[in-house]
């Protein structure tokens, strides 16, 4: 398994998505977005940073770049695809999630841990995880408040395709452990197919045990192993 | 062909909270101005030239859809001038 980790300009957090991803044993490898997919990429992420230093909207440029159309034919395809932070909005963005992340409640850039609810566990990014499990997953936005329309969201619910909810240390989801203002404390929604997956909070920071309190969001990134 | 200007401007739809006007307005505020309400919006002014004013606005609109809005979040209208 070779995962594909997606290079924008602006983007900042592909390097730890390798690192992270080599950790928990998966082949990983960065790739420049104009140099398209390479073939045998079993699997893509799309990392954090500041594509196109936000113009427009948080991921609304990368959203548009060529490889885009790649990557919606691979996740077509049943290739897992997982955006991370700006690859969460770049990949609203692009169509492969529904709604749209955008400025926090707070209007504040806000970089902190959070607690996350894992919703499903019958996916490839939580199968380490049972339903109800409390995680702990660092934040690093100024855009991620998740809103969507309500018969939208009355489908994303129906349909089980809220993946992760900011809820407090004892898994209670609350507007008090919602740091954004999100829409029904939404963190991670999955896509059409339950291969593809966006959430706000950085996995492969939460992953290193050298890298501070948690590793929580190894889970998360085992779904390529 | 002739020369016109798109203006297409993008706002949150009513309802979908906009921090930043927020912010904008208390800042007003603080200044010792009085205000019911502040509403922000993005406006883009497009150079093109097209056959007519409903081809240039059928353009704009479409750049409007594929790019400069959001429709999860945003409503659009185009506006078309002689240039």
């Amino acid at each position: 398994m070779t995962v594909a980790v997606v290079q924008f300009g602006g983007s900042n957090c592909d390097r730890d998505a390798v690192r992270a991803l080599e950790h928990v044993g998966v082949d990983a490898e960065r790739v420049w977005h104009e140099d398209g997919l390479p073939a045998d990429a079993d699997g893509i992420v799309l990392p954090g940073g500041f594509s196109y230093g936000d113009y427009l909207r948080a991921g609304a440029m990368a959203a548009r770049a060529p490889v885009m159309a790649e990557v919606r034919e691979a996740a077509a395809g049943g290739v897992p695809v997982v955006g991370v932070c700006n690859g969460a909005q770049i990949g609203s963005e692009s169509g492969l999630t529904p709604g749209a992340f955008t400025t926090n409640a707070s209007a504040r850039f806000q970089c902190e841990p959070v607690h996350l609810r894992v919703e499903r566990a019958d996916t490839p990014w939580t199968a380490a995880y049972d339903e109800g499990d409390v995680i702990e997953v660092p934040i690093a936005h100024g855009e991620g408040r998740f809103e969507i329309d309500e018969a939208a969201h009355a489908d994303l619910v129906a349909e089980g395709r809220v993946l992760f909810r900011y809820c407090d240390a004892d898994g209670n989801v609350t507007d008090a452990a919602n740091p954004n203002g999100s829409t029904d404390n939404v963190a991670g929604v999955l896509g059409e197919r339950e291969t593809v997956a966006v959430l706000m909070p950085h996995p492969e920071r939460a992953t290193l045990p050298d890298l501070g309190r948690s590793t929580d969001g190894a889970g998360i990134l085992r779904a390529f192993a | 062909m002739t020369a016109y200007t798109a203006t297409v401007t993008v706002r949150l739809k009513r309802g979908v909270l906009d921090p930043e006007a927020e912010t904008t307005q208390q800042a007003l505020e603080r200044l010792g101005f009085e205000l019911s309400d502040l509403r922000s919006a993005d406006r883009f002014e497009v150079d093109l030239e097209a056959a007519d004013a409903d081809e240039a606005a059928d353009r704009a609109d479409e750049m409007a859809e594929r790019l400069l809005a959001n429709p999860t979040i945003h409503d659009y209208e185009v506006a078309v001038t002689e240039r």
